[in-house]
């Protein structure tokens, strides 16, 4: 049987109950929530004076209504040392989701820590180090001590390159600028580490390296521009479940033709239609259905491409627009690059340096080297040539009177994880640019985001470009020391399954000498750490919420608070920046990121200074910070753009709307924002000019694809569910989510499944060169044959131990193009066999 | 079509130009009152429910749903007869369940699917398994399909006696 809370009532929020801003934690959209709480042993009531909705609550209340919460949005929480009932709930105000919840974020009442409720017990409470063959609880002092001690030594002994650190750059969770400026500070500022990289990959590098090279920041519109677009185009994205809230309230809204008032009014002098939308992606997602439901088939264009083989595509609509003459001339005279410049030598096998594997030029000699037919790119992608057309009248051929027609194109990890991330990106952003769709109302060439971002950071420059390729360097044998913050290699990464082992094999040379010698001993211990460093081993030091599944093999847990146990500021997709407000303590000992990073960097101070060395100790000083207020006012107040106008206080009364990025000024008691970039016309490349890009098909780029697809039989596709959110790091504790997906599922063909004898709920292992998973089989009867797809990072079936370690001339890995074979393990376990596996397709009868 | 009338009234942002909800004219719910009847609540522990009698089996026909109101008239729901046995399924076949047909996520009328037994949400395509205990197979709610608790008597007499979830629009079950 399907899991069922059984409950059928739940405490009322009094009208006196305290109420804080939040933004969603979750994904990239950012949704407004507030959190309500009361103390333990008050109530409201049904009638409307005594609930904060001042409503009959004895009443049924209509759909959509703002006077309701789920069981999954109420917790009881500790709030300054007290028991407290909470409720978290969408935000009906908020112009981002306008009241929607989506199946991740209104969980976030239920995966609160709570003692009381006994809800994500797995949180960190105390730091932890490696004792007597386990990991047990200890002080803060104490930890930070033998971490600094450690890295103190390496560092003194293998330079700044001995330590290694993975790090997130995100917003949200426990992200957002007061923890990635904590963290930036210490290894940029302080340090300037090069062996270093993100959360989800392999160094430290740009997702998106080629829009910004041609001078077009990746966030560029706002959401609104979603309702104004006449034609959306979405590459390698599933909007529906990964940006669930700005789908259902931006896109749908447009499809069912229902902002063209809107658009009528802000757009008066053309003519207006419901949108139509051109989704790029190999597998027919639920965003596809969902898209045809509202909009009609009619208005639906899904070109399922040959997988990898995006950039074909674009250079081909891109060719056919040009030769039509579909452009924006003066948008191209004003705003983009005049003049063009010669190839360099090996192009286009290899561009000016590794660095710089594209070639930036004008407008002509993108389109004189971008140049393919739409025949070709028909038989690279196997999409219907008619239909490469249609996209491209879709995108840009006039509408009526000549208008020039609004294009909206969205990207993300399709493009971003798949084939030749350079290029791809670049002849995307170059359509976009033709059609003069950046800057204005509906358009922007737009990343639609995982994480929310909130990043200021000292320089990166010192990185290099490429930067570092870290797991590699760590399988290598490289590094002594390795500071993780919120990464879980284990889960999110390439080569995972060699990964794993390595990274085991190092850290467990470091435990067996720990268990040497006595804990309290401390000059003998770290003796004893540096010692097996010497010998092959690796220390290993977890910066994170919960144990994770790296932080297996580490030495030290350090416990940090995420979201509302700590004030944080992040931004969405639209750069709309907006304060979290603490709510409630962090589990018991936990601290702020920052507030980590803050310590970690004074015991360094201390134990450099007791080493000896004044002037590097110094390095360390800086980080008086009390509070997550005074690392916010160091970081993004002093170094982040427009930063200046803005602070907890101003972004408080801001609420839940914000404003948007970059802050220009402060003005009638608001922070005056930024709704759309390049509004202006001016570019951030040279000159004020956009480039575009000359980037040729070559073919799956990255190293060991072409003989993996010759070799295994099937693709393993890979992203994400609606359901869990990221690598499942609070879903695994939580009881709907495990009930529904205890294991990844694979969605493989009828006619896959009959080949290979499987039935649904089957355990099935997904195996090649590079390592092997698990996944159980979900029929899915819109799969390709051959073509199947895998959740990446869950962790009862790593779909990363099967990619392998090929990444591009900038190492941004290519996760998307990953071939295997399948072969059943067993028939569907106990906890599988209640599960659904009907189409995730809505009917609409 | 009195019922898809009142659907006019449920959403605030026109969803009824949409061809999604446009397409869910044959939906089997009924749409959520604006008025209910208010009763005290019980000073005990769980939500005293009802033993109300919403049909007998020779009501029910095969996979077609048969609308309910359950705990009270403004809570709308369905009995369906599967025609296969599924677990807490009543009746002498095993094959008897009633859901409620609102959805749990904001509260739409759901629609049932025939062909594939499911219940089907036109506001944001949430879809829920009428054979697996209203589990939702995708979608937006936070909590699969609340499932009535029913027992049916000598006579063939369906009735209710209980709700698994929480029902959208009331915080407790039994208002």
């Amino acid at each position: 049987m399907a899991y069922k809370r059984h409950i059928d009532r739940l405490p009322i929020i009094p009208a006196d109950a305290k109420k804080h801003n939040v933004t969603c934690h979750y994904c990239i959209v950012g949704c407004g929530y507030h959190a309500y709480t009361w103390p333990a042993n008050k109530q409201g009531g049904t009638d409307a004076a005594s609930n904060v909705f001042g409503v009959d609550l004895s009443e049924q209340q209509a759909a959509e209504t703002d006077a309701w919460y789920a069981p999954s949005m109420y917790n009881i929480v500790k709030q300054d040392g007290k028991d407290v009932h909470i409720v978290i709930k969408p935000d009906h105000e908020c112009e981002v989701n306008s009241g929607l919840g989506s199946v991740r974020g209104a969980r976030m009442g239920e995966t609160r820590f709570s003692t009381a409720r006994g809800s994500q017990m797995q949180r960190l409470t105390d730091p932890m180090v490696w004792r007597y063959g386990q990991m047990q609880p200890t002080s803060w002092d104490d930890a930070l001590d033998l971490v600094a001690r450690v890295t103190a030594a390496v560092v003194k002994e293998q330079g700044e390159d001995g330590l290694f650190v993975s790090m997130f750059d995100h917003g949200g969770s426990a992200g957002g600028y007061e923890n990635t400026w904590g963290t930036g500070k210490l290894y940029f500022g302080s340090m300037k580490v090069k062996n270093i990289r993100i959360h989800n990959r392999p160094a430290y590098n740009s997702e998106v390296h080629a829009t910004r090279d041609m001078g077009v920041g990746e966030l560029n519109n706002c959401y609104e521009d979603a309702e104004l677009a006449d034609t959306i185009m979405a590459v390698g994205t599933n909007p529906l479940e990964t940006q669930t809230n700005y789908f259902l309230n931006h896109w749908v809204p447009n499809l069912r033709g229902t902002t063209l008032d809107k658009k009528q009014a802000q757009m008066p002098d053309e003519p207006h239609a419901a949108a139509r939308i051109i989704i790029v992606d190999p597998r027919r997602t639920v965003t596809v259905n969902a898209c045809e439901a509202e909009a009609g088939k009619e208005n639906v264009l899904h070109l399922a491409l040959n997988s990898g083989t995006d950039l074909a595509l674009f250079n081909a609509l891109f060719t056919y627009i040009a030769d039509k003459g579909w452009v924006d001339e003066d948008f191209l005279k004003n705003s983009t690059a005049a003049e063009g410049k010669a190839r360099p030598a090996l192009y286009p096998a290899r561009g000016e340096a590794d660095g710089k594997p594209g070639h930036l030029t004008n407008f002509s000699g993108a389109v004189e080297g971008c140049r393919m037919s739409i025949e070709e790119a028909a038989g690279i992608t196997g999409l219907d040539p008619a239909d490469i057309v249609k996209a491209a009248e879709w995108i840009a051929r006039p509408k009526e009177g000549g208008k020039r027609r609004r294009t909206m194109i969205g990207y993300e990890k399709g493009l971003i994880w798949g084939n030749d991330n350079y290029r791809t990106n670049g002849a995307l952003v170059n359509i976009a640019l033709a059609t003069g769709n950046i800057g204005r109302e509906g358009g922007g060439v737009v990343r639609l985001g995982g994480h929310q971002e909130g990043y200021v950071r000292p320089s990166d420059a010192h990185v290099g470009r490429p930067a570092t390729y870290v797991d590699k360097l760590l399988i290598e044998g490289q590094g002594g020391v390795h500071h993780i913050w919120a990464c879980d290699h284990y889960k999110t990464s390439l080569n995972a399954h060699e990964f794993n082992r390595v990274y085991k094999t190092r850290t467990d040379i470091v435990k067996d000498a720990m268990s040497k010698v006595p804990y309290g001993d401390r000059q003998a211990m770290v003796e004893t750490i540096l010692a097996a460093i010497k010998a092959g081993g690796l220390f290993s030091v977890d910066v994170d919420i919960i144990p994770s599944k790296i932080g297996a093999a580490s030495h030290v847990w350090l416990p940090a608070a995420e979201s509302g146990e700590m004030n944080l500021t992040s931004m969405n997709g639209e750069r709309r920046m907006r304060l979290v407000e603490r709510y409630m303590d962090p589990p018991g000992n936990a601290k702020p990121d920052c507030l980590i990073a803050a310590g970690l960097a004074q015991h360094m101070e201390k134990v450099l200074r007791e080493m000896g060395d004044a002037a590097y100790a110094d390095q360390f000083k800086g980080y008086d910070w009390a509070t997550e207020e005074d690392a916010f006012m160091d970081g993004y107040n002093k170094n982040a753009g427009g930063g200046e106008f803005v602070t907890y206080e101003r972004l408080k009364a801001m609420g839940n709307n914000g404003f948007q990025e970059p802050a220009t000024g402060f003005a009638d008691g608001k922070i005056v924002g930024t709704k759309r970039l390049y509004a202006d016309g001016v570019f951030s490349g040279e000159g004020g000019k956009a480039n575009f890009m000359d980037a040729p098909w070559r073919g799956l780029q990255a190293p060991g694809k072409e003989e993996q697809k010759a070799k295994f039989k099937y693709l393993i596709n890979n992203g994400r569910a609606n359901i869990v959110w990221q690598n499942a790091f609070l879903d695994q504790e939580n009881e709907f989510v495990m009930d529904r997906m205890p294991f990844t599922y694979i969605q493989v063909s009828p006619d896959d499944m009959g080949e290979l004898g499987l039935k649904a709920g089957d355990l099935v292992e997904v195996y090649n060169d590079d390592g092997s998973t698990q996944a159980m089989v979900y029929p899915t009867p819109t799969a390709k044959k051959g073509e199947t797809f895998m959740l990446f990072g869950f962790p009862t079936g790593v779909m990363g131990n099967v990619i392998n370690d090929g990444v591009n001339e900038l190492v941004i890995p290519n996760y998307k193009q990953t071939w295997a074979n399948i072969r059943k393990i067993s028939d569907a376990p106990e906890g599988v066999k209640h599960l659904s596996f009907k189409s995730q397709e809505y009917q609409a009868v | 079509m009195d019922r898809c009338n009142k659907l006019v009234d449920v959403g605030r942002r026109q969803f009824l130009r949409g061809g999604a909800f446009a397409a869910a004219g044959v939906a089997t719910a009924v749409a959520l009152p604006a008025q209910a009847q208010t009763k005290a609540a019980p000073g005990l522990a769980l939500v005293e429910y009802p033993s109300n009698r919403l049909a007998n089996i020779a009501d029910l026909k095969p996979n077609e749903p048969f609308d309910v109101g359950y705990p009270d008239e403004n809570a709308p729901g369905v009995l369906l007869k599967l025609g296969t046995k599924v677990e807490g399924g009543a009746g002498p076949d095993g094959d008897i369940v009633g859901f409620s047909t609102t959805c749990p996520h904001k509260g739409f009328p759901l629609n049932y699917n025939a062909d594939d037994h499911s219940f089907n949400c036109p506001g944001h395509y949430s879809r829920f398994d009428a054979d697996a205990g209203g589990q939702q197979i995708w979608g937006q709610s936070t909590a699969n399909l609340p499932q009535y608790a029913l027992r049916i008597d000598d006579k063939g007499d369906i009735y209710a006696e209980g709700v698994d979830e929480l029902l959208y629009g009331r915080l407790s079950n039994v208002l």
